[in-house]
């Protein structure tokens, strides 16, 4: 009796964030139906007609679909693995410090940038990277010709991948750092007593002992290979650099909301979740099975 | 046990690597720190590229402007009101649903199956469009409920919390019930208070996502005047960009007149982050760590 009456209260607590949920995550779903649609807007999902897996065929069909897929994966599998190294290498010699304040600083400032949203960032950026911007200042400096980073296929992808490790590496080392401090003193106590250098302790001790992050880590990022950072991109790119920046988010922005052929967006999206949420199951399995890890 | 060139040779090893960590670090930070130089920089100095680190013809005259700007300040008030009430309601959906959920299945028997709800969303989602319809369909375009209400649950804090609940023991909680406590006050007077660091943690995270939003005031919000700040820098500082790169004039970005007024807009906009962003240092590590809290 008593239980009973806990179980109702569970009920009534969760009603309105699974209303909530079930509103804007879950009603969405049923609009993936427009991706077999000749969807017009007037009519909606009821009254326009279905054409099967046409959308899907003439995605195939434009020349731009190839180009649009490659780069995603491009740019997220190149930004999984440097924010895995990168903040690895960076929690590493931070982890050496031996002045706490100075550590302290230092983490005070390389963390700052991931609070901050891609808007704020991309007008940085912009101010920094232009032909007549500061980076560009330095180039004339040392006697090299200006480059026009955001309007360059060639130097596109390398600034959106260098500035999302700019923004994200201290954030990510936080975890490397948590790793590094749980592993036990005794094991540095015992390999110094055995003669090992720094470099030793590093190979025999340390790794070793964050292998399991950085296993854990590698596995959740197989997850995120679709996501190649809408906010990032949709903020930096321009019609100049599609050819090497424009990724499926942004696509699917374009030709759906500004364009309004909705079907079509609506097939390149629902062929992004398909894909993207077998990753997230996979990764998720690896994540439980190499590192005996379960999110919930 | 090491003769004295080893010993120098690691004290070398280990200034190098200090410096290198320092260099690192200004790197970090000097993109952020030009753009302050430039907002506090003569529009001629900065327009001839003289501004580096420190402003060059000192002058107060971009945020005088600003103060000009009326939709800056609009904008700037619906984001303060968009953090205030999202994050307000975040932070209730995430507590409300983290509870029940971290119950087990002996107590709640229809928790696994509603766990695989919020479960499902954060593996599978619809995609932009059909996204955007049904918050066309839910008539909330162009009020603030459009910014607050589709990202009400944020599933992620929920997992987060959850785990932190199920790590308190339940003895606790049993303890609480025995006294005649309900599942409500439990939750208020018992499992809110033991959670205060996790609960800070998410609410902050959520804070800082709904001030940083820029998307969805850009599509779900036609009016100028209600659209959050992020957005209206977007539209400021982006968009002119976007479409002078398309042009053939592909070398000046900005109209150069503007290059100091729109450094001091984004200063001010980073402003509100800075202020939390003592309390956000104080509780995330412990907020990343979280997710590893097992049952």
């Amino acid at each position: 009796m008593k239980t009973n009456r806990h179980v109702w209260s569970y009920y009534i607590m969760l009603a309105p964030p699974i209303l909530l949920v079930l509103m804007y995550e879950v009603l969405p779903l049923l609009g993936l139906v427009i991706a077999f649609q000749d969807f017009i807007p007037g009519k909606g999902v009821s009254g326009s007609a279905f054409i099967g897996w046409d959308n899907f065929t003439y995605m195939f069909q434009l020349p731009e679909s190839s180009q649009i897929f490659f780069n995603t994966i491009f740019i997220a599998i190149s930004k999984i693995i440097m924010n895995l190294i990168v903040p690895l290498g960076f929690a590493l010699m931070l982890n050496e410090v031996v002045q706490v304040t100075l550590k302290r600083w230092i983490q005070t400032i390389v963390y700052l940038p991931h609070f901050m949203s891609w808007v704020i960032l991309a007008g940085v950026m912009v101010n920094l990277l232009s032909t007549d911007g500061i980076v560009n200042s330095l180039l004339a400096g040392i006697g090299l010709d200006p480059i026009f980073f955001l309007g360059s296929n060639t130097w596109f992808p390398v600034v959106i991948i260098g500035s999302d490790v700019w923004k994200e590496f201290g954030f990510n080392a936080v975890i490397y750092l948590a790793a590094l401090t749980a592993i036990n003193p005794s094991l540095y106590e015992a390999a110094r007593i055995d003669g090992a250098s720094k470099l030793q302790q590093l190979r025999y001790v340390t790794l070793p002992g964050i292998a399991p992050t950085i296993i854990l880590l590698a596995c959740l990022g197989i997850g995120k290979i679709m996501n190649a950072g809408f906010e990032q991109i949709f903020n930096l790119y321009n019609p100049s650099v599609y050819a090497s920046g424009d990724i499926i988010d942004t696509y699917v922005y374009r030709i759906g909301l500004t364009q309004h052929q909705y079907g079509l967006a609506t097939a390149v999206g629902t062929l992004k979740s398909v894909v993207g949420f077998i990753l997230v199951v996979v990764s998720w399995k690896l994540a439980d099975k190499w590192a005996n890890y379960r999110i919930f | 046990m090491f003769n004295k060139q080893q010993r120098f040779g690691e004290k070398a090893a280990y200034m190098l690597l200090v410096a290198f960590l320092i260099i690192i670090t200004i790197v970090c930070l000097a993109p952020i720190w030009h753009m302050v130089a430039l907002s506090f920089s003569d529009k001629s100095a900065a327009a001839a590229g003289l501004v580096s680190f420190i402003p060059v013809g000192f002058t107060l005259t971009p945020y005088e402007y600003i103060l000009q700007d009326h939709r800056f300040f609009q904008s700037f008030w619906v984001s303060i009101q968009r953090v205030l009430l999202g994050g307000a309601i975040n932070f209730v959906m995430t507590v409300l649903a983290a509870y029940p959920l971290s119950k087990e299945t002996s107590e709640f028997p229809a928790r696994n199956k509603l766990m695989w709800i919020f479960i499902f969303t954060m593996m599978f989602n619809g995609g932009l469009i059909p996204w955007y319809m049904t918050v066309k369909l839910t008539g909330i375009m162009d009020t603030m409920w459009a910014l607050v209400l589709p990202t009400a649950v944020p599933v992620f804090n929920v997992v987060l919390l959850m785990n932190f609940f199920r790590a308190i023991p339940k003895e606790i909680g049993e303890a609480a019930k025995m006294d005649g406590a309900g599942s409500f006050v439990t939750l208020w007077r018992v499992y809110i208070p033991m959670a205060t660091a996790a609960i800070a943690t998410v609410t902050l995270f959520s804070i800082v996502n709904h001030w940083n939003a820029f998307f969805d005031g850009m599509i779900l919000i036609n009016d100028q005047t209600r659209q959050p700040l992020q957005t209206y820098i977007r539209s400021l500082v982006i968009t002119p960009m976007l479409s002078e790169m398309s042009s053939e004039d592909l070398g000046a970005l900005l109209e150069l007149s503007e290059r100091t007024f729109n450094a001091a807009k984004i200063v001010i906009t980073m402003i509100p982050v800075l202020l939390v962003y003592p309390f956000l240092q104080k509780y995330f590590v412990t907020g990343i760590t979280l997710g590893s809290v097992k049952e």
